[in-house]
C-alpha cells in the first residue's frame, strides 16, 4: 500500500538522503511492476489538471476528455522511459500538451497551429487601457458570468501565448518547467509569458476597468 | 528608468526574481508613474483571477467514467 512506503526511507535506500524524494516516484516504481492501483492514484492526483490543460489548448470538451484518456494511457506505457530526474507530474503534462495539440491540428485541418514558432504580433505589448479595476472583478460579475469572460477572453490568444499563460501561471509550473515541457528556450517562455499577460490585461480591462458602466457587456 | 524599462522587467518584478538593486530601481520608478503603477496592479490582478477562478471543472460522473476507461486500458496494454 502507498501509505506504507516511507519516502525517507527511499531516499536512504537510494543513498541521496538530502534530497527529499517525491511521493509519486514511490508510486511511479509500484505502477511500473504492475500495480494497476498505484497508477490509479497517480491519476486521481493529476486528472483535473490534465483536463484543464487539455480545454485550454483544445478549447473542446469531447477533445480534453479523449487528451486525459490518452495522455494517461501514453504515461502508463512509457513509465519505463520515465527518468526521475523531472517531476511526474512535468513528465505527465508534457505528455498531455503533446496529445492536446495534436488534436487542435486535427480539428484545424489546413489552418496552422504551433507552438514552436514565436509570434507576431506586438498586441497589447504596450499597455494602453490605464484604468485600475474596482471594484475588483469577483465583485462586479457573479461567479458563471466572470468565469464566461475569462474563458472568452483567453481562449482569444493564439495558443502560443495561451499554453505558456497557463502552465506558468495557472498551473504553477517555473519558467524552467514550461520550456521543458513545450520544447521551448528559456527567453522565448519569457518573452511569450509576459506577452500573454500583457494581453489578457488589456482585454479584461474593457471589462473591469473603473467607471466602465456596461459598455463592455 | 523609462517606461519601456520597467515593462522590460515588470514579469520578474511580479514574480519576484529580481535583484535587490533592480528592485529598488523599479519600485522608484513606480514612485513616480502612475501609468505603470496601474500596469502592475491590473496585471496581478489578471493572474490572481485566473488562478482562483476554475474555468474547466471536471464533474465528478465524468471523472469516474474516464477513471474507469483510463484503467480497463492499462489493464489491457
Amino acid at each position: 500500500m502507498p501509505e506504507k512506503l516511507n519516502p525517507k526511507s527511499i531516499s536512504t535506500i537510494h543513498n541521496v538522503a538530502t534530497e527529499e524524494i517525491h511521493p509519486d516516484v514511490a508510486l511511479v516504481a509500484r505502477a511500473r511492476s504492475g500495480d494497476v492501483q498505484a497508477f490509479e492514484k497517480l491519476v486521481s492526483q493529476y486528472d483535473r489538471q490534465v483536463f484543464r490543460i487539455a480545454q485550454h489548448i483544445t478549447q473542446n470538451r469531447e477533445d480534453a476528455q479523449d487528451v486525459v484518456q490518452d495522455a494517461f494511457l501514453k504515461a502508463y506505457q512509457k513509465l519505463d522511459q520515465f527518468q526521475g530526474n523531472s517531476k511526474f507530474y512535468t513528465w505527465l503534462v508534457r505528455i498531455a500538451v503533446n496529445e492536446a495539440l495534436m488534436r487542435l491540428r486535427k480539428r484545424r485541418t489546413g489552418k496552422m497551429v504551433s507552438i514552436d514558432e514565436d509570434i507576431a504580433t506586438e498586441e497589447g505589448s504596450v499597455p494602453r487601457d490605464l484604468a485600475e479595476w474596482r471594484p475588483n472583478p469577483e465583485q462586479q460579475y457573479g461567479q458563471s458570468e466572470l468565469a464566461e469572460i475569462l474563458r472568452k477572453t483567453i481562449n482569444g490568444l493564439p495558443p502560443g501565448f495561451r499554453v505558456v499563460f497557463v502552465l506558468r501561471d495557472v498551473e504553477g509550473l517555473s519558467t524552467e518547467e514550461t520550456a521543458d515541457t513545450l520544447g521551448l528556450s528559456i527567453p522565448a517562455v519569457k518573452s511569450r509569458l509576459l506577452r500573454a499577460r500583457l494581453q489578457l490585461r488589456e482585454r479584461l480591462s474593457r471589462y473591469f476597468r473603473k467607471n466602465n458602466g456596461d459598455g463592455a457587456k | 528608468m523609462t517606461c519601456s524599462e520597467f515593462l522590460a522587467e515588470l514579469d520578474d518584478y511580479i514574480d519576484e526574481s529580481v535583484s535587490v538593486a533592480l528592485r529598488a530601481d523599479l519600485e522608484e520608478h513606480l514612485k513616480g508613474c502612475e501609468h505603470c503603477v496601474i500596469t502592475l496592479h491590473t496585471t496581478r490582478k489578471t493572474i490572481e483571477v485566473y488562478r482562483t477562478n476554475e474555468l474547466y471543472e471536471l464533474p465528478a460522473d465524468l471523472r469516474e467514467r474516464l477513471h474507469a476507461a483510463i484503467l480497463a486500458k492499462c489493464k489491457n496494454c
